[in-house]
């Protein structure tokens, strides 16, 4: 039923760009060209980026329209002309969004090659996944290194973890289902903690910024597969809150964007995908505040997720309901999932 | 050869890398196939991350797939254009457009035996062609390098081999050309074995031309004897009868015969001397020639003649005047001029002969007669061509022609005036 649902809300895309967008910020007073940039990523992380970018051409006023990885993807699938730039952290449905020709290619962009796909899709930073953790509620355990440290935590002190575990729910968010697609292809590890996991009645989120929040709050001790760049900007204000990065293999997603092919301000947007790279590159955290590129190849502690076709892989229909149906036997035995 | 090369090594290339890529697409498609699998009922595939993953290229190349059962998809991209018939176990390969790029695409089947009966899954794999165009480029550039370099060598080395053969042409021409006028013998030298004939040839060729020449040669020297002996016995004869003649009409009669037998005698040994110096100076006998030498025994053997006409010769020289030339025409020339001046001066006066070195060597013949006159003074070296007032002196009109035609075949200028004291000057400069 669920996905009878899904697939409802999806073939009606018109229900979707009439959709309540989880941020909308308008930058600059210019009226002359408007960017629209549609992008999963928080306001707060970009507005830096997008009002340097208008300081040097102040012609273009931005529209920044935030919401989750898959109702980013079907918005724009459903209307490409309505957007210039599209930034995802779902680095598969922006793979598949390029194979299938929705991106305009930039040329002469100096990037890595390991850093873009066909010329037409660029990533930008480097975040892995990551094990946060609240310490006030965590008490006197001892802080988990890898998978296998939650797994065997969680099964010593079921009480604590009990309905206080949080992760993403792969079924709403393109990045829980990249996280989980990855963690699930490099070691099985990763369903004997999704297990472990149901069986402590963890609770799913859509997104990274409200387990934050839930952490911060008390709510949950531990969560599992959060950004490492939102955990690491709320650690710092807080002190109660943990970021570790699992010791075994810490999955690091990119962040990619593209340019729409029916861009209605293809110059603007090129400008913009220019400019972005460019303060990536220079790193100055006051105007970037998004952690940089980092080469895995240079960093066996980062296993970076590759821009490959092979990440079509998972959005195959086939795979994902068998992935799916995996996931929720592990995790949903009882479906007992969070609902805000 | 090279536009061969680069046609056939390309065509070669574009098979190749099409069966590279054909190979890889099969890989990926079996390795998708192979996972198909009947499971509560229904057909499931849980094919492997690397199935997509062996599919990246340089180029980025996009991949499409499309997976159905019983022709009806079950997932993957509905528009691929899939071979609608497959046979299970058999690979299909086809190239095709999608969403406006050349796409290749492989195809296979296969037969699963489901508890309700058998179902045939078939699984298409395609890719576009940046990389295995990017490939086929570079191998075409390096081809029509090396075919240029091919071009190139193989010109290089024609060029050489045709420069060898012609240089050999070019050293025999040389060696020919070098030679002196009298040097007619053949040519020895080695030379490669394709111009023997001609070489060959060429020296038969020389050896008639000197055989001709030798004829030619002997046939002036042989006329000038036959000409000029008669005319000289007839000559004695009418001197003879003019003795014994003592009627006045007769007399006159003979004296003019005289003249006449003179100037025919004097035409025909001038006649034959020209025709003597047009064949000599085409063919210039150079040696060292002194022109003192020259005209002491010039003077000495004039000077009876200018005894009978009170006519005093002298010679003024400032030593030897040695000249590269030929000495036979050099002493034609001069002696032609001598006795013009002995024939147009006046009776007792002086004929000066005077060399002068300065630059080159030159040579005047001075004279106390008439002198030139300056409207003729540009015509008088042409054949034949006598001045107005000669009078009655005997002449052919060769001499001056004589002396110029010398002069100019040995690089020299022959120069007309008149002495501002009166006379003539003719002034040879070498």
């Amino acid at each position: 039923m669920r996905y009878l649902v899904l697939l409802v809300s999806l073939l009606l895309p018109s229900a979707l760009t009439a959709q309540e967008w989880e941020d909308r910020q308008v930058f600059g007073t210019s009226e002359a060209v408007s960017l629209r940039i549609l992008s999963s990523t928080d306001t707060s992380f970009f507005a830096p980026i997008i009002e340097d970018f208008i300081e040097t051409a102040p012609h273009i006023s931005v529209e920044y329209l935030v919401t989750g990885t898959v109702d980013l993807d079907h918005a724009f699938r459903a209307s490409p002309a309505d957007f210039d730039v599209v930034i995802s952290s779902a680095m598969d449905l922006q793979f598949k969004l390029t194979n299938d020709g929705f991106a305009a290619p930039l040329v002469d962009l100096d990037h890595p090659e390991w850093a873009q796909w066909h010329d037409r899709l660029f990533a930008f930073t480097s975040e892995p996944a990551a094990i946060v953790i609240n310490r006030k509620a965590f008490g006197d355990l001892p802080l988990p290194r890898s998978r296998q440290d939650l797994i065997a935590l969680m099964r010593a002190h079921p009480d604590r973890f009990q309905e206080r575990v949080g992760t993403y729910d792969v079924r709403q968010s393109g990045l829980g289902y990249l996280f989980a697609t990855q963690d699930a292809r490099a070691s099985e590890t990763f369903w004997r903690l999704m297990e472990v996991m149901g069986r402590t009645g963890a609770r799913l989120y859509c997104c990274s910024g409200q387990m934050i929040d839930d952490l911060r709050k008390g709510e949950l001790v531990m969560a599992y597969n959060v950004l490492g760049s939102y955990a690491q900007a709320q650690a710092e204000q807080s002190e109660e809150l943990t970021v570790i990065l699992p010791s075994e293999f810490p999955t690091t997603m990119m962040r990619t964007v593209l340019m729409s092919k029916d861009a209605r301000s293809p110059q603007a947007a090129e400008g913009f995908i220019r400019h972005l790279l460019m303060l990536q590159e220079t790193g100055d955290a006051l105007k970037f505040p998004l952690p940089p590129l980092t080469q895995s190849q240079n960093d066996d502690l980062l296993r970076t997720i590759n821009l490959e076709p092979a990440l079509i892989t998972y959005l195959d229909k086939i795979k994902k309901q068998a992935f799916m149906r995996e996931w929720e036997n592990a995790l949903v035995q009882e479906y007992r999932n969070y609902t805000p | 050869m090279a536009v061969i090369l680069f046609v056939v090594v390309r065509a070669l290339a574009t098979q190749v890398a099409q069966q590279g890529q054909d190979n890889i697409l099969n890989a990926s498609l079996s390795s998708i196939l192979d996972t198909a699998v009947v499971r509560d009922g229904s057909v499931t595939l849980d094919f492997p991350y690397s199935s997509f993953s062996m599919l990246s290229t340089n180029a980025d190349d996009r991949v499409y797939y499309a997976i159905y059962e019983d022709g009806t998809l079950l997932s993957g991209y509905e528009k691929l254009p899939a071979p609608d018939v497959l046979k299970a176990d058999h690979r299909h390969f086809d190239t095709a457009s999608f969403s406006g790029e050349k796409i290749r695409i492989a195809s296979g089947a296969r037969l699963l035996l489901a508890s309700d009966g058998p179902r045939t899954v078939s699984v298409s794999v395609a890719q576009t062609q940046d990389a295995l165009s990017e490939t086929l480029n570079a191998i075409s550039r390096n081809v029509a390098l090396l075919g240029v370099g091919f071009f190139i060598l193989s010109s290089g080395l024609a060029l050489w081999a045709a420069s060898t053969t012609s240089s050999q042409l070019h050293r025999l021409t040389r060696s020919v050309t070098r030679r002196g006028p009298q040097d007619l013998s053949p040519v020895t030298k080695a030379v490669p074995t394709e111009m023997g004939p001609l070489v060959g040839s060429l020296n038969m060729f020389m050896q008639r031309l000197d055989h001709t020449l030798q004829q030619s040669e002997d046939f002036i020297a042989e006329a000038a004897h036959r000409i000029r002996t008669p005319l000289a016995t007839v000559r004695s004869h009418a001197e003879a009868t003019l003795q014994r003649v003592e009627h006045a009409e007769n007399r006159a009669a003979l004296q003019s015969m005289v003249r006449a037998i003179d100037e025919s005698s004097r035409a025909a040994g001038q006649l034959l001397d020209h025709a003597m110096v047009t064949f000599r100076t085409e063919n210039l006998n150079m040696e060292e020639v002194d022109l003192v030498e020259v005209l002491q025994d010039l003077v000495q053997r004039m000077t009876p003649v200018a005894e009978m006409k009170d006519i005093a010769l002298s010679l003024q020289t400032e030593g030897p005047a040695v000249l590269a030339g030929d000495a036979i025409l050099l002493q034609n020339a001069l002696r032609n001029l001598i006795d013009n001046a002995l024939k147009y001066a006046p009776s007792e006066t002086d004929v000066v002969i005077r060399t002068a070195k300065d630059d080159g060597i030159s040579i005047s013949i001075l004279d106390d007669g008439a002198g030139f006159d300056l409207a003729e003074m540009h015509t008088l070296s042409g054949r034949f061509v006598r001045g107005k007032d000669t009078g009655n002196k005997i002449g052919s009109g060769l001499g001056l022609t004589i002396a110029q035609e010398v002069t100019t075949a040995h690089g020299g200028t022959m120069t007309l005036r008149n002495r501002p004291e009166g006379g003539a000057c003719v002034t040879l400069s070498f």
